[in-house]
Order: C-alpha cells, then sequence, then structure tokens
C-alpha cells in the first residue's frame, strides 16, 4: 500500500522542512479553516478584480472567434502560409500549447507517485492548464485545414466508401494522442475533484449551488470504501499519465523527423521535444501560480518552496534543450550532409536569423540565472524569466517550422514566409481563450484540492493514535 | 453534322491526339449547366437588347441561346457548331458521341504566319490547342502563343458588339453608314480611303485587298507590325535585291553562328527550327556527337542560353562581331564597321575556323532585330561558306506584299496629318498604342474623318475610332494563311461565332461593297478560282515595292503559293481533304535560286555612334510572353513565368550585374513570398531622346553593360480586366528611327522600390547535383558523369520489400539538354488539367499553380553565366515522401505507379507538400477556380476535375490521357502502343525534350532514353526513386576556344 | 424535518472531530462483531480501509482489462484497415508496416485502460448515487469538511437500538444521531 510510505515521507519531509525549507503550507491550519480558506475563494462573491481581469481575455476571445469566422469564409489563403512554408503559425502554436499541456499532468501524476508532497498544491491548477492548454492547442490542427470541415475523416469511423485514415502518417498518430491525452487528463482531473465538488455541495450557500456541486459530485460521501478504491483508481490513472505525458509529445517530434525536410528529419526530436514541452510546461504554471497565489492570498499554500522548485525544475529542462540545441547544431556538422548544414547555418545567419537568437537568449541564456537561490526566491525574477521562457519556447516551435521549410532541397523553391494579421489575431486570440478558461476555472472550482490539503494538515495521521 | 466515314483512309499517325476522354462526362455538364443558361443570358440579354431588332442579330442570338441551353445539358448534339461543314481530323463516328473529343486541323494565323494546329472539340468546344504533326511549322508541337490562344476565344472581356463611339450599334447600321462612306471614295477613286493591316500571308484576303485596290486605284494599302521584321526583309533585299525569305535547315548545320538571333524562340520557323536544331543534340554513347552553337548577342536569349559559346554584347557591336567573323572568313564587306569589335579575338578566329571547316554544313543566321547590315553580313557567310542551297534555302516572301512596314506606317501618318485620309480602315492590330512615339499616330488618326476598327477588344485604338467592329476570333473563322516555309493552310472555325464576331475577310467584303458574302464563301471562291485559273508561278517578287511608299496593288498571284493543279477527283474533294490534314497538299514554296550583289552595293554600315561615357545603350524586345501587347488579357501568358527572370504580370528594365553594382540598385526578397514570389525592386528613371519613363528593375546575369533591355507590350489601358494597368509601356520610349536599340539613354535611380511577383529569384544550385552537365569531350570520356550511387538500383538501400509494378508502368524520360525553356508546356498543362491563374498577389505570395515549372539556374560566372533550364512536373517517386505523411490517403500509388492526388479525399493539411522534395505540389489556398463566369466554362476540360478550394493538387501526368488509351486499347483487345499516350507538355514541347511511357516495355522510347548514360533522377539519394527522371546536360564547346 | 413524516431507521451515525477517535470507535465496533458498519471521513484516513473495508475490489485489475481491450482493439483496427479491407500502396510501403502502427497502438492502450480503470472505480463505488439516507443528517455535511462520522447499520443482525446507542456513546463521539429513510 502507498499510502503507509507516503506517511513516513511525510514525516521526514516535515521535519526536514521545519529545519531546512520552507514548508509546504503556512502554520496554523485546521480541517476546518483550510476547507474554509479554499473554498471560500469560490463561495464569496464575485470580486469587482474579477470582472476586470475576465473582461481582456474576454474580448480576445471574441477577435479569435472572429479571426476564425474570416478564415473558413475566405479559406486558409488568409495565413501567410505558401509553397514551401506551407506550415506556418498554426503548427507552431499547436506545439507551444501542447507543449505547455503537459506540465498539468507532469506535476500531478510524476509528482504523486514520486510522493513530492509540495505538488498537492498546485496540482489542481496545473492540470486545469493542461486541459485548458490542450484545448487551445485542438484548435490549431483543425483551423490549418483546408477544408477544416471534414476533420473527422482523420478518425476511424465505419462509412460507405470503407475509406480509413492513412495509419502510417504522424498526423493521425497526433489525433489519436491529442484526443488521448486530452480524454485521460480531464478523467484525472475529475477523478481528482469528486470529493471537494461535494466538499462544496456541502457548503453550498444557493440552491442553484447545491444542485449543481451535488450533481456534480455524484453524491460522494467519503465513506472508507469509497476513499479506499478511489486513490488506488488515482495512483493508477497517474501511472498511467507518466508514459502518456512523454508519448505525446514523442508523437508531436515525429510530425516533424519522420518527415524528410533537412531540420526536422532527426532523431533527438522526441526527448528533445518532451524535454521543451516540460520546461515550456513549468514556465507557464509559474507565469499562472505567481499572480494567482498573489489575488487570492494563497501564498500560504502556493509557498516560495513550489516557486524554488519549478525554477530548478525550469533550469534543468532548460538545460536539457539546451543541449539538444547543440547536437543539432554538431550532427548537421558531422553527418556531412549539405542539406542539414545548410539548414542549420540557414538558421544561425539566414533571413530569420533574428528569431533564432531570441529563442537563444529566452531559452537558453535567460534561466541561467536560476543557478542563484537569490534568483530562485525572487517573485519578479521567477515572473519575467518564466514570461521570456514561454516565448522562446514559441519562437523555438517558430524556427524549427519555418526555417526548414523556407530553404529546403530545391533553390528554385525556396521563398519566404510570414505571418498574415489573421495569423497573429489567432495566436493572440487563443492566448485570451486560455486566460478566459482559467479565470472561469478560479472562479467556480477549488484552485487546490482541499480533500489533499487536508492530509497534509498537523495531526491528520490516525496512526498517532496507535 | 458531315459525313466523315465518306473520308476513311485518309491520315495517318496521331492516335495519340484523338484519344482524349473519359466517363465523366455527365458530371461534367452538370457543372456546366449550374450557371451558364440563366446568367449568361442574363449578360446577352444587356448586350444584345439592341441587336434583337433585326432578323440577323436575332438569329445569332437565339444561335447563343440555344448554345447555352446545349451546355445546361438539355440537348447533347453541339448546336453551336458552325453551320458549315467543318472536316474533323481523322476518321470519327458519324455523329458526335457524348464524351468523345472530336479533333480538328486548323491554323492560328500570329502575326500572319500561320501555326497549324489540331484542336480538341468537346461537343463543339474547343477546349485545348495541340500542335498539327503534318504542318511544318509545328511538327505536332506548339509555341505558348497558340497554346494559350484558346482562351483568347472565351476571353470574357472581348468585344461583343459593333459600336459607335462607344455605344452599341448593329452590324447591319454599321453597313448602312460605312456603305454610305465607301461610295464617296468611289467618287474619287478610293483618294481618301486607306486600309492598315498586319502582315498578311493570306491568300483570300490578299486577294480582296488586291481587288479593293483595283476597285479604288488611289486607296492605298499599309501594314504594320509593331515586332514587325522590316530589318531582316531589307537585309534580303540589300543583300539580294529583292524580297526573299530564307529557311534555315538546322538538321544539316553542324555549326551554327546566331548574330543576336532568337531562332529557337522568336520568329515564324522557330518551333520547327529548334525541333531541327536539337535533333542534332542528343548525344548517346552510340553516336556521341552534336551541333556546336555560336551565339553573339545582347539581351540574354533562350537560344543563347543553349549556346556552346556565348559572346554577350551591346546590341550595337553585333555588326562590329560579324564584321570581326566576315573578315576572319575573308569576306570582302560592304561600308566599314562602324565600330571595330576588338574583344574575343581568338575566339572568333577558332570560330572561324571551326565554320570553314564546316562549309555547306553551317549556318549564320541573324537577328530580326539587328539592323539590314548585319543580314547582308550573315547572307554573304553563309553564302561563302557554301550553305546557300545546303542549309540556307531561299523562297520566294510567303507575306502577300512584303514592304517596309515601318516607312509605309510612317507614310500613312503622312497622309493623315496632310488630312488627305478619310476613310481609315484599321484590320487587326492596335496601332493607337504600338505605333512609334515620334509618329504621334493618336493625334495624326484624329484628323481622319471616319475611322474604323476591325479587332478582338474595344482596345486604345477603338477608343479612338468612330466605329469599332468585333472580330471574330480565328477559332471561330473561316480564312486561310501561311506558314514560315510557304505552305497553306486553310482555317476552319471550331465553333460559331460566341458574339458577333466578323471576321476580316467579311469587313472587306463590305468595303468591296457585298457584304452578303460569308467568309466561307469568300475562302471557297478565292480556292475554286485557284484551281480555275491554272494561276501563274511566282510569289510577290514581281510586285516591285520600294519602302518608303506604300504599295501599288499587288499582282494576281501575290502571296499566293505556285499554281495548282485541278484536282484529281473534283473540288470537294481537295477542299475536304486540305480542311481535314490542316496543310493544303503541294503548297510548300519551292526554293528560289539567288546571288549576293556586287558586294559594294550590297547594304551599307549602320550608322550608329558610339556609346558616350555615362551613357546607355536602349534595347527594345517584345515581350516573351505577351509578345506586343495583343495577348495582354491572356491571364495564362501574363502568368506564365518569363524564361530568365521568371517575373510574372509585370515588365522591368533588365540590366547587368555590374551595371546595377554601379547604380547601387538592389533586388530584395520581400519578407513574406520572398525568392518564391515577391521581390522588391528599385525603380529608375529611364531618360531617352528627352522622354522619360519610371520603371523597376530587373538584375539579369549575361545581360552585358552598358545596355539596358526593355519588353514592350505592357502598360495597356484598355486591355481588358487582366490586361490594364499592368507593367509599364515602354512603347513610349520606342522611335521609328531606332525601333530595337540605340544610344543615348541616361538612367537615374530613384528612391522608389517596386512589388515584384517572381517565381524564382534564386540563381544558384548552391552545389546541389540537381542539374547534371559536362562537356562533349567529358561525356566521351566518361559517359556516365551523371549517374549517382542512388541512380544504380542494386544499391538502393531499403528496409521493405519493392512493390512490383506488372503490365504498365508508366515513366517520363526529361532531356535537359534540348530543353530551350520556352513555356510551352507550361502553358499546355495549364490547358489541359484545367490548371487556375492566381493573379499577382498570389504569385508574389508564392502561390502559383503550374503543375510544371521550369526551373532556371546559372553557373559559373555573372556576366556571362552558364544558364540550365530544367521542367520539374512531379516525379512520382516510387517511394513518395508525401504519400507516406498523409493522414486521409488522399494521395496513393496506382498500380501504375502513378502517384495519384484524390481531390475529394483531401483534407488540406499541406503536409504532402512539406514533405515533397522537389515541391511540385500546388494548394488552392482560396478557391482559386472561376465558377462565376459562365463563358470561361467552356474551356474547361471535361476530363479533369475542376479543383475547389483548400485541396492539393499536382502533375497526374495526364492520368484523363492514360485511361482513355487504356480504354481505347482494352476495346480493340490490345495492349496501349509506345507513344500512344502523350501528356500534354511532351506533347506541347517544340524539341521533345519529354517523353513519357511504359518503363515495363523494353522497347518504348522512354525505356530506351532512361537505359542512356546521361540519365539520372534528381535527388534519387533520398530513395524517392522517382518515375521521372533527367538526361544529363551536354555543351559542346570549341576546344580551341578557352573559358575564362 | 424528521419526525413530521413517517419515517423508518435506517441506522445510527455518531459524529468525531478527529481521526485518532474515529480510529478507535471503528475498531471498537468492529471488535464487538458488527458487519454492517461504514466510515465517513473529510479525506482518506490512515489504516481505516484496514478496519472498516470489508469487500475490497479489484479496481487494478480492471484498469488491465481495459489496456488491453484498447490495445489490441487499436493495433487490430489499423492492420485490418491498412492491410485487409482497403490495401493500398502508399509510398511502397508494405501493406501491414507495423511500426507505424505502434504509436496509435500505444495511445489506446492508455486510453482505454484510463476510461475503464475510472468509471470502473465509480462503478464499484455504487457512484452515481444522489441520495443517500446520512444525507438526511443535517450534519453529516460537515463529513466532507471537517468531522469524521460511523453509520451502523439497521440491517445489521447484531443491531439493536439501545445496545449499539451504548456502544456508540463509549467512543466519546461528539453527537450521536438516528439515520432515517423514507
Amino acid at each position: 500500500m502507498a499510502r503507509t510510505d507516503e506517511v513516513e515521507t511525510v514525516e521526514n519531509k516535515e521535519a526536514k522542512d521545519a529545519l531546512a525549507q520552507p514548508p509546504v503550507i503556512g502554520p496554523g491550519y485546521d480541517f476546518v479553516s483550510i476547507t474554509d480558506k479554499i473554498a471560500s475563494i469560490v463561495q464569496r462573491g464575485t470580486p469587482v478584480g474579477w470582472y476586470l481581469g475576465f473582461a481582456i481575455p474576454f474580448i480576445l476571445t471574441m477577435m479569435l472567434l472572429f479571426a476564425i469566422g474570416y478564415l473558413f469564409a475566405v479559406g486558409i489563403g488568409a495565413w501567410g502560409v505558401d509553397i514551401p512554408v506551407a506550415w506556418g503559425f498554426a503548427i507552431a502554436n499547436f506545439v507551444w500549447w501542447i507543449g505547455i499541456g503537459h506540465a498539468g499532468t507532469l506535476i500531478s501524476a510524476i509528482l504523486l507517485l514520486l510522493h513530492q508532497k509540495w505538488r498537492t498544491s498546485i496540482n489542481r491548477f496545473a492540470e486545469a492548464m493542461t486541459l485548458f492548454a490542450v484545448a487551445c492547442a485542438g484548435l490549431f490542427p483543425l483551423l490549418h485545414m483546408g477544408r477544416p470541415w471534414f476533420f473527422y475523416w482523420l478518425l476511424p469511423y465505419p462509412n460507405t466508401m470503407e475509406l480509413w485514415p492513412q495509419f502510417r502518417s504522424p498526423l493521425v498518430w497526433d489525433v489519436f494522442a491529442v484526443l488521448t491525452y486530452f480524454t485521460v487528463s480531464l478523467v484525472f482531473w475529475y477523478i481528482g475533484l469528486i470529493p471537494d465538488l461535494a466538499t462544496l455541495r456541502d457548503r453550498a450557500k444557493s440552491k442553484w449551488a447545491w444542485r449543481a456541486y451535488g450533481f456534480l459530485s455524484l453524491g460522494w460521501r467519503g465513506s472508507a470504501d469509497h476513499w479506499h478504491h478511489y486513490e488506488t483508481a488515482y495512483l493508477i490513472l497517474a501511472g498511467l499519465a507518466t508514459p502518456l505525458v512523454i508519448s505525446v509529445h514523442t508523437v508531436v517530434s515525429f510530425d516533424f523527423s519522420v518527415a524528410i525536410v533537412p531540420g526536422w528529419h532527426s532523431t533527438i526530436f522526441p526527448p528533445y521535444f518532451v524535454a521543451g514541452a516540460i520546461y515550456s510546461g513549468f514556465a507557464m504554471v509559474l507565469t499562472l501560480a505567481i499572480p494567482i497565489r498573489k489575488a487570492f492570498g494563497l501564498q500560504d499554500f502556493i509557498t516560495m518552496r513550489h516557486l524554488d522548485n519549478s525554477a530548478k525544475i525550469l533550469l534543468a529542462t532548460g538545460l536539457m534543450v539546451t543541449y539538444s540545441y547543440l547536437s543539432e547544431a554538431f550532427f548537421s556538422w558531422y553527418s556531412g550532409n549539405i542539406f542539414e548544414a545548410y539548414v542549420e547555418l540557414n538558421r544561425i545567419r539566414g533571413p530569420y536569423w533574428k528569431m533564432y537568437w531570441i529563442l537563444v537568449i529566452c531559452d537558453v541564456i535567460a534561466p541561467q540565472v536560476f543557478w542563484f537561490k537569490r534568483a530562485r526566491n525572487n517573485i519578479w525574477t521567477l515572473f519575467i524569466i518564466s514570461i521570456l521562457v514561454n516565448v522562446g519556447m514559441w519562437t523555438e516551435r517558430y524556427v524549427i517550422v519555418v526555417t526548414s521549410l523556407h530553404r529546403d532541397y530545391m533553390p528554385s523553391a525556396w521563398g519566404m514566409y510570414s505571418g498574415s494579421v489573421w495569423d497573429y489575431a489567432t495566436i493572440i486570440g487563443s492566448i485570451g481563450l486560455f486566460l478566459a478558461l482559467m479565470f472561469l476555472f478560479v472562479r467556480l472550482l477549488p484552485t487546490i484540492s482541499i480533500a489533499e490539503m487536508r492530509t497534509l494538515v498537523p495531526g491528520s495521521k490516525g496512526s498517532e493514535a496507535k | 453534322m458531315n459525313q466523315p466515314h465518306q473520308l476513311s483512309g485518309s491520315t495517318n499517325g496521331c492516335e495519340g491526339e484523338t484519344h482524349k476522354t473519359k466517363k465523366t462526362f455527365w458530371r461534367t455538364l452538370e457543372e456546366l449547366a449550374g450557371s451558364e443558361s440563366q446568367t449568361n443570358l442574363v449578360k446577352r440579354l444587356e448586350q444584345h437588347a439592341v441587336m434583337i431588332e433585326n432578323a440577323l442579330d436575332r438569329r445569332d442570338f437565339i444561335k447563343l441561346m440555344s448554345a447555352s441551353l446545349a451546355l445546361a445539358g438539355i440537348t447533347g448534339c453541339s448546336v453551336q457548331q458552325p453551320t458549315e461543314h467543318i472536316v474533323p481530323y481523322v476518321r470519327q463516328p458519324e455523329e458526335i458521341v457524348l464524351g468523345k473529343p472530336l479533333f480538328y486541323a486548323t491554323a492560328m494565323p500570329m502575326a500572319g504566319y500561320a501555326m497549324g494546329l489540331l484542336v480538341e472539340s468537346h461537343e463543339g468546344r474547343p477546349t485545348k490547342i495541340e500542335g498539327n504533326p503534318a504542318h511544318p511549322a509545328s511538327l505536332g508541337a506548339t509555341d505558348l502563343f497558340s497554346q494559350a490562344s484558346v482562351i483568347g476565344l472565351y476571353d470574357p472581356d472581348r468585344s461583343q458588339t459593333t459600336m459607335y463611339l462607344g455605344e452599341i450599334r448593329s452590324w447591319g447600321v454599321f453597313l448602312e453608314e460605312f456603305l454610305k462612306d465607301i461610295s464617296k471614295q468611289r467618287a474619287s477613286q478610293g483618294a481618301g480611303l486607306r486600309i492598315l493591316t498586319g502582315s498578311v500571308t493570306s491568300p483570300t484576303l490578299a486577294d480582296q485587298i488586291k481587288g479593293i485596290l483595283t476597285a479604288f486605284p488611289k486607296a492605298k494599302w499599309h501594314q504594320y507590325e509593331p515586332a514587325g521584321r522590316d530589318t531582316a526583309r531589307e537585309g534580303t533585299k540589300q543583300a539580294f535585291g529583292d524580297y526573299v525569305d530564307p529557311i534555315y535547315h538546322f538538321e544539316n548545320a553542324d555549326v551554327v553562328l546566331s548574330l543576336d538571333s532568337d531562332f529557337l524562340c522568336a520568329g515564324p520557323g522557330s518551333v520547327r527550327y529548334s525541333r531541327d536544331f536539337m535533333n542534332k543534340r542528343r548525344p548517346d554513347v552510340s553516336n556521341p556527337n552534336m551541333s556546336r552553337l555560336y551565339v553573339a548577342e545582347c539581351t540574354p536569349t533562350n537560344t543563347g542560353a543553349k549556346a556552346d559559346h556565348r559572346f554577350p554584347m551591346r546590341a550595337a557591336q553585333v555588326e562590329g562581331f560579324a564584321r570581326a567573323v566576315a573578315y576572319k572568313l575573308g569576306i570582302n564587306l560592304p561600308g566599314s564597321g562602324a565600330t571595330p569589335y576588338t574583344d574575343h579575338s581568338d575566339a572568333i578566329a577558332a570560330l572561324a575556323r571551326d565554320l570553314q571547316a564546316h562549309r555547306g554544313s553551317s549556318v549564320v543566321i541573324a537577328g530580326d532585330y539587328q539592323p539590314p547590315i548585319v543580314h547582308v553580313i550573315a547572307h554573304m557567310m553563309n553564302e561563302s561558306l557554301g550553305n546557300i542551297g545546303k542549309t540556307v534555302r531561299f523562297i520566294d516572301p510567303v507575306e502577300a506584299n512584303p514592304t517596309n512596314q515601318l516607312e509605309s506606317l510612317r507614310q500613312l501618318v503622312n497622309d493623315m496629318n496632310a488630312g488627305t485620309v478619310e476613310l481609315l480602315v484599321i484590320l487587326g492590330g492596335n496601332p493607337v498604342f504600338t505605333a512609334p512615339i515620334d509618329l504621334d499616330f493618336p493625334s495624326a488618326l484624329s484628323k481622319v474623318q471616319t475611322r474604323v476598327h476591325h479587332s478582338l477588344y474595344y482596345d486604345e485604338t477603338s477608343a479612338l475610332c468612330h466605329w469599332h467592329v468585333a472580330a471574330a476570333h480565328y477559332l471561330e473563322s473561316w480564312s486561310d494563311a501561311r506558314a514560315f516555309d510557304g505552305t497553306v493552310s486553310i482555317i476552319q472555325p471550331l465553333i460559331a461565332p460566341l458574339y458577333s464576331g466578323k471576321t476580316e475577310h467579311e469587313m472587306m467584303a463590305a468595303l468591296s461593297n457585298n457584304p452578303d458574302q460569308t467568309s466561307y464563301d469568300l475562302v471557297r471562291k478565292y480556292w475554286q478560282q485557284r484551281h480555275g485559273t491554272g494561276g501563274s508561278t511566282g510569289g510577290s517578287s514581281q510586285t516591285s515595292t520600294t519602302p518608303g511608299q506604300a504599295s501599288s496593288p499587288p499582282s494576281n498571284t501575290t502571296g499566293v503559293a505556285p499554281a495548282l493543279p485541278n484536282p484529281p477527283d473534283g473540288f470537294d474533294q481537295w477542299w475536304r481533304k486540305s480542311l481535314r490534314d490542316g496543310v493544303v497538299a503541294n503548297t510548300t514554296a519551292a526554293e528560289r535560286a539567288v546571288a549576293i550583289r556586287n558586294s559594294q552595293q550590297a547594304g551599307t554600315a549602320s550608322n550608329i555612334p558610339p556609346l558616350n561615357p555615362g551613357e546607355f545603350e536602349i534595347v527594345f524586345r517584345p515581350d516573351p510572353s505577351i509578345f506586343d501587347g495583343r495577348f495582354a488579357n491572356n491571364a495564362w501568358l501574363q502568368e506564365i513565368p518569363k524564361p530568365f527572370t521568371k517575373i510574372t504580370w509585370d515588365n522591368t528594365a533588365l540590366i547587368s550585374p555590374a551595371t546595377a553594382q554601379r547604380f547601387a540598385i538592389e533586388i530584395d526578397p520581400a519578407r513574406r513570398g520572398g525568392e518564391h514570389g515577391n521581390m522588391v525592386s528599385d525603380v529608375i528613371e529611364l531618360n531617352y531622346q528627352g522622354r522619360t519613363l519610371h520603371m523597376p528593375v530587373w538584375i539579369l546575369p549575361g545581360h552585358p553593360d552598358d545596355s539596358i533591355t526593355v519588353h514592350f507590350g505592357y502598360g495597356r489601358i484598355r486591355g481588358g480586366d487582366t490586361g490594364s494597368f499592368k507593367g509599364f509601356n515602354t512603347y513610349l520610349l520606342r522611335t521609328s528611327f531606332a525601333p530595337w536599340f540605340d544610344v543615348g539613354l541616361k538612367i537615374r535611380k530613384l528612391d522608389e522600390t517596386y512589388e515584384l511577383a517572381s517565381t524564382q529569384a534564386h540563381h544558384s544550385m548552391e552545389n546541389r547535383d540537381l542539374v547534371r552537365a559536362a562537356t562533349l569531350g567529358e561525356f566521351k570520356q566518361n559517359p556516365k558523369f551523371a549517374k549517382s550511387e542512388a541512380d544504380d538500383p542494386s544499391k538502393s538501400k531499403w528496409l521493405f520489400p519493392n512493390w512490383s509494378y506488372p503490365g504498365y508502368a508508366w515513366g517520363m524520360a526529361i532531356d535537359i539538354n534540348t530543353c530551350i525553356g520556352c513555356n510551352a508546356c507550361v502553358v499546355a498543362c495549364q490547358a489541359e488539367n484545367n490548371i487556375p491563374v492566381v493573379g499577382k498577389i498570389e504569385v508574389m505570395h508564392g502561390r502559383e499553380m503550374h503543375w510544371i515549372r521550369i526551373d532556371r539556374y546559372y553557373s559559373g560566372d555573372e556576366h556571362n553565366p552558364e544558364t540550365h533550364f530544367q521542367p520539374v512536373p512531379c516525379m512520382h517517386c516510387e517511394d513518395a515522401p508525401c504519400e507516406l505523411v498523409c493522414p486521409v490517403e488522399a494521395t496513393t500509388h496506382s498500380s501504375e505507379g502513378i502517384n495519384e492526388m484524390t481531390y475529394n479525399r483531401c483534407v488540406g493539411t499541406r503536409y504532402c507538400s512539406n514533405n515533397c522534395p522537389y515541391k511540385v505540389r500546388r494548394f488552392n489556398f482560396f478557391r482559386y477556380a472561376d465558377y462565376d463566369t459562365p463563358v470561361v466554362k467552356l474551356q474547361k476540360n471535361p476530363d479533369v476535375t475542376v479543383r475547389s478550394r483548400g485541396v492539393m493538387e499536382k502533375c497526374t501526368y495526364c492520368v484523363q490521357r492514360i485511361n482513355e488509351a487504356k480504354i481505347t486499347a482494352e476495346e480493340q483487345d490490345r495492349t496501349v502502343r509506345d507513344g500512344e499516350i502523350t501528356p500534354a507538355c511532351a506533347q506541347a514541347c517544340p524539341t521533345r525534350a519529354i517523353v513519357f511511357g511504359n518503363i515495363n516495355d523494353p522497347n518504348s522510347n522512354v525505356t530506351k532514353l532512361k537505359a542512356e548514360p546521361r540519365n539520372y533522377g534528381m535527388l534519387a539519394d533520398l530513395n524517392t526513386r522517382p518515375r521521372t527522371t533527367y538526361l544529363a546536360e551536354v555543351r559542346n564547346p570549341n576546344p580551341e576556344i578557352k573559358t575564362e | 424535518m424528521i419526525g413530521k413524516r413517517k419515517a423508518k431507521l435506517f441506522g445510527l451515525s455518531a459524529e468525531y472531530a478527529d481521526p485518532q477517535h474515529l480510529l478507535e470507535a471503528a475498531r471498537m465496533i468492529c471488535d464487538a462483531g458488527y458487519t454492517k458498519v461504514s466510515a465517513y471521513t473529510p479525506y482518506p484516513v490512515e489504516g481505516l480501509a484496514d478496519i472498516i473495508v470489508t469487500k475490497k475490489r479489484r479496481v487494478a485489475a480492471i484498469f488491465l482489462i481495459g489496456g488491453l481491450i484498447g490495445g489490441l482493439g487499436g493495433f487490430f483496427m489499423q492492420y485490418y484497415a491498412a492491410g485487409i479491407t482497403y490495401p493500398i500502396n502508399v509510398a511502397g510501403r508494405p501493406l501491414f508496416s507495423w511500426p507505424s502502427f505502434i504509436p496509435i497502438t500505444f495511445e489506446l492502450t492508455v486510453l482505454g485502460a484510463a476510461l475503464f480503470g475510472a468509471f470502473g472505480m465509480l462503478a464499484i463505488n455504487g457512484l452515481p448515487q444522489p441520495y443517500h439516507p446520512l444525507f438526511n443528517v443535517p450534519r453529516f455535511s460537515l463529513a466532507t469538511q471537517s468531522r469524521f462520522f460511523i453509520l451502523v447499520e439497521v440491517k445489521d443482525p447484531k443491531f439493536e437500538y439501545d445496545a449499539t446507542r451504548r456502544l456508540l456513546e463509549r467512543s466519546q463521539p461528539r453527537v450521536i444521531s438516528d439515520v432515517y429513510d423514507w
């Protein structure tokens, strides 16, 4: 039983925490106060600030809808894509969002398996972040199709023509990977929510809230049997989610590495992409966590220790990504393949050199400051660097997609690409959509898993009675 | 319909052309049915409201109605076909079989000269132009102009009615007025009557005009072609004392010297010439020999691109060069060289020796844009080399009335200014736009009391004329015309005039006061006479025309082939045979003995002053894609990337790299589109003889320094929706004194830029072995020089078992060595496969749709580089990267090895295009296909799907032709014969550089070519195993000339 | 509301303030031989399951079955589509190019396992279950927040109102309430 060892680790941890790091939860909380603290965020009346904050993402979302409407009306030509660069912003955005979507499941799953107690206070919104990011990501493969109304042709479904998807195509793998990832993350997230939904149900003041939460909590009563099976299932789900996270971005990287385009056709892509995904994911976690804990006064639950750890992970994954850049450059030379060599040089010195160096600054140089504890413990440094990394990771995808395509095998077909106004409207709009969903989430659901937090309260362990 | 079954046993060959259909007919018909019958009628109703009054036009109107109904699929048989009997090319079923195209032989007159054609007709709609194998100028191939002419027929901007001062009038009303004017002229013996035409080779038309000139003794006939051949004409007159036409026999020439002549891509005989020439340049192991081509030229031409030695020089220096060569040949030349040519002296000596060594088997040919003296020198060289009678033959002029057209026009203008011209009838042409600027044609024209313009479009000239008569397109007309070698073709219409167009013959008939004669009657009657009267031999040689004065009435036999014996089996049979074959038998002009006059009286040196420092030479050329501007509204031609610049939709000032450097002139790729689409060029001011013009620049490697080439034909104001306000009107700088080149140009760089749509601005091959080339010497040492490891199938590293292709396995071989980059294949493909035009903006965005493109690379020194043309269609890789990544099986492999696109299944992820190393895939980013203009739909090939928005498309090897041939073969219980299937590109190719066939058949032409040592697969080391392979380029430089 | 209507007793519930008391009570009651006993806690209390949960179901097995169905089904689907029902030459690759089928097979394995597992768990827990007699006990709403409950059902053969109530009182609960069902 996983539980027992966990208890020990918790004890050791808290012992250690007392001496070393700041604890994962502020002092002086009991079951009542912790429940009130978190649940009240949802239950107290909507603060004006929330409306103000929600307004901007909402407007951006409307812009996104308009951009999509226009795109469907006139056709994909509204974007900057051309021959030879037939993929542009859309795919870069897709990979970027998917990457961001990785931190959530990673935090809740892998850290759960590793019994990292500090995860409990950030996993809930990290998972939410995953769902919304993947939702945004899912938009782009649809939008970038020439005939989006036939998107379902990529799914295996019985049809009179007896036609199937072409299962050798990485794009089909994508469909399965992303859909699976979204579904599993959703299930994982929802299962995790059920006890808290029950809490909200039982604290509900209005009849409607009571009905809604009552319906969603499926009549959860927290009986010993419930908890028993619940925990097993949750643990196994975590076990499943972990390889899934790895596989999803591996598959995404296949979109490129399976193709023969120089600059894409490279075996390092899967690990390189997974590292990049975790990198950008954690960056986004920081970008979101820092304002949220401030806005809702959750400093006691999302403590400096969480931020510090995230920063360390940023540093680690950042170094992995850096390594990938280097090895790419090295092999483009070492392979002696003139096409690969040209693409690499073209990235560095070609028409898109600015993009390349932006990515180097943001992804390679910026996170190095996290070697210093002072930087890791400074809210502003954390916030700024995390944003830089997000920017850098988008640029990286842009560089991969565009610079490889725009000058590949035949100089006669070399061309240039740049996004149209509609490309920009779409990416900015998708960020708006993402934030809008986050705002709704923090408003309607507990940002932090109350049930799990209770286990962190001193004296929460029955075994002390023995 | 006719009874063609009576014509059995008629012509041979050409099954290739006749097999073209698929069982998709009804779907296509429904497509057509859509808006044709409604919108078409509405449009017509507006335009023809006036015309419904009188019976004649009502009949036309009814015809149009029924035509549209026919298209709506209500009646199967084609109501629109001409009422007269037209005769299909080969034996056909008794009446139209739905979905089975018929072929008709006809000819396209281009600047007067005939290009023999076979036109594919679907239910009465001409849809595709092919060359007529029986026609000497075509031999089954075509140039891009004739290929594109078919959408000229369906051009919605074509003038559709008779107009008076811009208002619609009926033909009847016009005739009343016109006949009044004529009767006035009759009183004055036509002293005020002038007829202005282009070059005329049509015997019937010549005969009509002759008739008119006899009826009106004082009337005058003027001719003017903006891209005319005065210099060549005068050259022969000066050399031989009389107008004669040279015919070159490159098939017998081992050494060719071109003095600024683009004989491969310009001029009436070019299609034939390029075939003959290239037949001597296909080295293989058995016969590793090829002819040698020296080119001295100014503006880089396709001919120069194929040269073994190219000497770039200012146009004015060509004479000096010619003299230098002639001197080495020991020829005593008339006059003294304006500026002696000093460069390349060793090369010239070697060249002379080479010519000497090939007496009787060499050709010296001078360009139409060089002054007469250069032609004289060329003729003298040919004579002293003993080429005349062997590789160069002379015939009587093919033109009905050869004359110095510039002088002829000048005189017309003088007459008009003098006010002596009362009635001016302009047949075709657009002089207001094209006439030399110094003649100020428009103001002269305004002095004429009655001005009648007969043309296809209501253009700049029509706007300044009282009357405008809509001309019938040649595919709607009965007429006749002669090829460069004199062969007569009778032009039969494929379709009754879509609009109320009139032919030149009908205009002339009206002028000679019997307007109710149809052109059918006229042409037929003329030829009946030709048989009746035995007709004396000889051509226009009898007509004494001196330049500077308009011609007197030509004699009876002017411009007519030698006398025709009475046909044994009656005129009707003769007529049918002539229509069916597309050529009139025994009309090829006989060789004419000529002798160079005493060299002293033969011509004088042209007196072009030397170039002042700081000044430039300005060179005028007709545009490679829209010619003199007459094709400005032809969207296909507008979107053809020009052979060297790859620019579409525009013309530029071409300058050499060094000159550009001197003026810090730059061309930069734009952020979007870039080298494949959008180049931002500096704008310069051209200042020539006090006239200035601002236009963008293109830096052209190989262009001589201190010289600037401008193409004329662009800058139309009334060129139709497509043609108007495109490019820059360089006619504004072109004077009658220096129509082709002159010194004294000053240029200035402005701080303006202009966005050009160029599909390939990247010059270098970046050390990639896409085009593989060697010299003949290297080839002889190592015939397999082009082979790479990947070309050896046994060495192919491949995890999986290869698919086997029993039965047919289609493949293609493209001989880069014989490709002249003429673009005919590109237009042919566009016509055959319903490929849409996307417009300048979309080309700038890198989204042009051509399924086959011609890549142009340079190698070597940018001042005189080697130019390589490489046609790139789909490679139909056996291990196609595009197929692997398609998520929906929209692109898959056929059992015969064709990489097939299933448009209906495509969802448009564009992954395939990314993964295509050859970048031959094209995507419908918008809905490019025109679903809205009814008349445009008539041209569509019913055997090919019209692609809508959001789907990928690409070369299919013309799968519709393959399937059609297979069906026929199955019906006849046999396998498809080699050569039975010809893709559109291969069929159009003048040099037969593209060969298609079954690579499983060891005896097929393509298999043999692929077996040749020069054969290689492009990027084959990616293991794509392309079905389309290339034959490497081999040049034959003179070993005595060391290339620096 | 209790008493207003005719209701029948469902069981007795006792409420505790902290997990220690709960555990002791649970142990005591079970030792007394009660079988129809269940405990309700705001979070999984360590050790409780060992004392009170009688019917342990193999959730893991359900995951396994789901995974197998997903994986095998997925692989066969691809093989059937590419090799049997619509065999077509794609890029010269063999019809049965199994390496390309691995990614989807994996994804479907995970998907099958996750869905089966998650819903299987709910099913085992008898969820969704909108109504339960305990919901009639007003204070039970604390069970999902801060308090710990034990319920002894009437169904229990040893159940006897007074005796059971006395037994519960011995475990120092905060409150003991009758649970009615109707």
